[in-house]
């Protein structure tokens, strides 16, 4: 009885879903309008894709600022901080299992250990993972995914993507988080759809929640929008893969300038014409 | 339904990263301190520096608030002596600042050291009992660009991952990067300046900078 009952509330609330989908995405198409698309798109070999990247980036800007953002500041507003630390703890704690697994899979036995006692820990006396006990035992929170495992395995990340709604990722990681990371998250394994339903959209609310002060500041300090969040986005990654200690890559812009002091006040232009005379043409032609 | 199962994974995974780089892009912007340090490794000025800030932060309410008036007077008062903002906008800016004449290589610094600056003030107000600790420093003693590892931690929160970069100069040690959670500051303006300069030379990089620096003036005003 009860089952059916709420079966066939799904059939509702999916017909219900179905137009709110529909609407979000014409409203998100308005709002976001046309993404520009700079002349030397995917000209990076980093992001091939970029164009459509660039578009999918600017849709989603558009949910966001019709849907997730909104919701996310009533979240903030309505919710004290100790509500809100302690969801966040709880749903930090439903990615403990897989913190474990990847650092197996990544050749850390100690850290996949202490992952496992952290979750043991904190779904016990942390009441669910409400309160993070074991990070004040000294039992230190670590940040693995799939992505990162293949990363560890020497895969490079390929092509830059940008995922409908949910934003940056890339080749290997896409196949990491989206694919084999689906199956390690404990959520999945819920039965009640409910359940699981509400535990996911809540999750992503108060994931959008802790964004609010960056991305405002990101948007001030971003020139182009885009590509601050790409290359963060990849360099993050890669500190991520290496845990924080990645080894120095050095362009070859960089090591130009390095090995050539003089480009500093010693080949400057001569001082004589006045301000506003043509920029000088570079010594040598790039490349 | 079941296909976006999987998708919460990345918001958890980034979650929090982001919002603690208001809080720790503020330690660069504040790099500077109280008084002059006088250590003599690089370890040990930016473990002062570090201090010094967080101190000033906690014992000053306006600044803290992220009163830009008083941010910007610690910055040009304090951090001068300690970044060395031509080296970074040099750096950022690439290839493109062997093209500039002198008048745009200062403009350039001018512009892109009040962005900094602007954006980033903000994260001041989000300093509590946060303390500095050295992460494990290898560098030979002759060495004269080395990095500084640390992580900023609080009673709140993860540890937020806070790296520098050092060139010895005749006048002391001076930072040129700051890595954010593993973004290197530098690195993540290249490609957004490149594309600028390549669009609309480097008088149209100097014009974008300017105009957001006028935009975000007129915001805060308000």
């Amino acid at each position: 009885m009860k089952i059916a009952c709420l079966d066939g509330m799904n059939a509702v609330s999916h017909r219900v879903r179905g137009l709110l989908v529909a609407a979000l995405v014409v409203l998100a198409g308005l709002a976001s309008g046309c993404a520009t698309i700079p002349a030397d798109a995917g000209n990076d070999p980093r992001d091939p894709l970029e164009s459509v990247n660039r578009q999918i980036f600017e849709f989603n800007e558009g949910v966001d600022t019709v849907l997730l953002k909104p919701l996310a500041e009533a979240y903030v507003a309505i919710l004290p901080v100790p509500v809100r630390d302690c969801l966040s703890n709880a749903f930090s704690n439903l990615r403990e299992p897989s913190n474990a697994l990847n650092n197996l899979l990544q050749g850390k036995p100690a850290e996949a250990l202490s992952d496992t006692c952290r979750f043991a820990v904190n779904t016990t006396v942390g009441l669910l993972g409400c309160f993070d006990v074991a990070t004040r035992m000294g039992l230190e929170k670590h940040r693995e995914d799939f992505g990162q495992t293949l990363g560890v395995w020497g895969a490079t990340p390929g092509a830059y993507l940008v995922v409908p709604v949910f934003g940056p990722s890339s080749v290997r990681d896409a196949i990491g988080i989206y694919g084999f990371e689906t199956f390690l998250d404990v959520n999945f394994w819920i039965d009640n759809v409910s359940v699981r339903n509400s535990i996911f959209f809540t999750r992503l609310i108060s994931f959008r929640s802790e964004l609010l002060d960056a991305d405002k500041l990101i948007s001030e300090a971003a020139l182009d929008k885009y590509s601050f969040v790409r290359d963060g986005f990849l360099q993050r990654r890669r500190n991520l893969v290496y845990d924080g200690n990645p080894p120095r890559e050095r362009d070859p812009d960089e090591e130009a300038e390095e090995a050539k002091p003089s480009s500093k006040p010693a080949d400057k232009p001569e001082p004589g014409p006045p301000a506003g005379g043509s920029p000088v043409e570079p010594q040598s032609p790039p490349k | 339904m079941t296909s976006n199962e999987g998708h919460t994974m990345k918001p958890m995974r980034l979650s929090k990263f982001l919002p603690t780089l208001m809080l720790a892009a503020a330690l660069l912007v504040a790099g500077g301190a109280q008084s002059q340090s006088t250590a003599a490794t690089p370890d040990a000025m930016v473990r002062d520096l570090s201090n010094e800030v967080l101190n000033a932060i906690k014992a000053d309410k306006a600044l803290a608030s992220g009163d830009t008036m008083r941010v910007q007077k610690l910055v040009d008062e304090k951090i001068l002596p300690y970044v060395d903002f031509e080296k970074m906008t040099r750096l950022a800016v690439g290839r493109g600042w062997r093209q500039a004449t002198p008048e745009q290589r200062a403009a350039l610094t001018r512009e892109f050291r009040t962005l900094l600056v602007r954006t980033y003030s903000g994260a001041l107000s989000q300093v509590k009992d946060h303390q500095v600790k050295l992460r494990p420093f290898r560098a030979q003693p002759n060495e004269s660009d080395v990095m500084v590892r640390t992580n900023i931690v609080a009673s709140r929160g993860d540890p937020i991952q806070l790296d520098y970069r050092l060139e010895k100069t005749s006048a002391g040690w001076k930072i040129y990067d700051v890595n954010i959670l593993g973004v290197w500051l530098v690195e993540n303006y290249k490609s957004q300046f490149a594309s600028e300069i390549n669009a609309n030379g480097v008088d149209g990089l100097i014009k974008s900078l300017t105009d957001r620096n006028r935009e975000l003036d007129g915001t805060k005003k308000a």
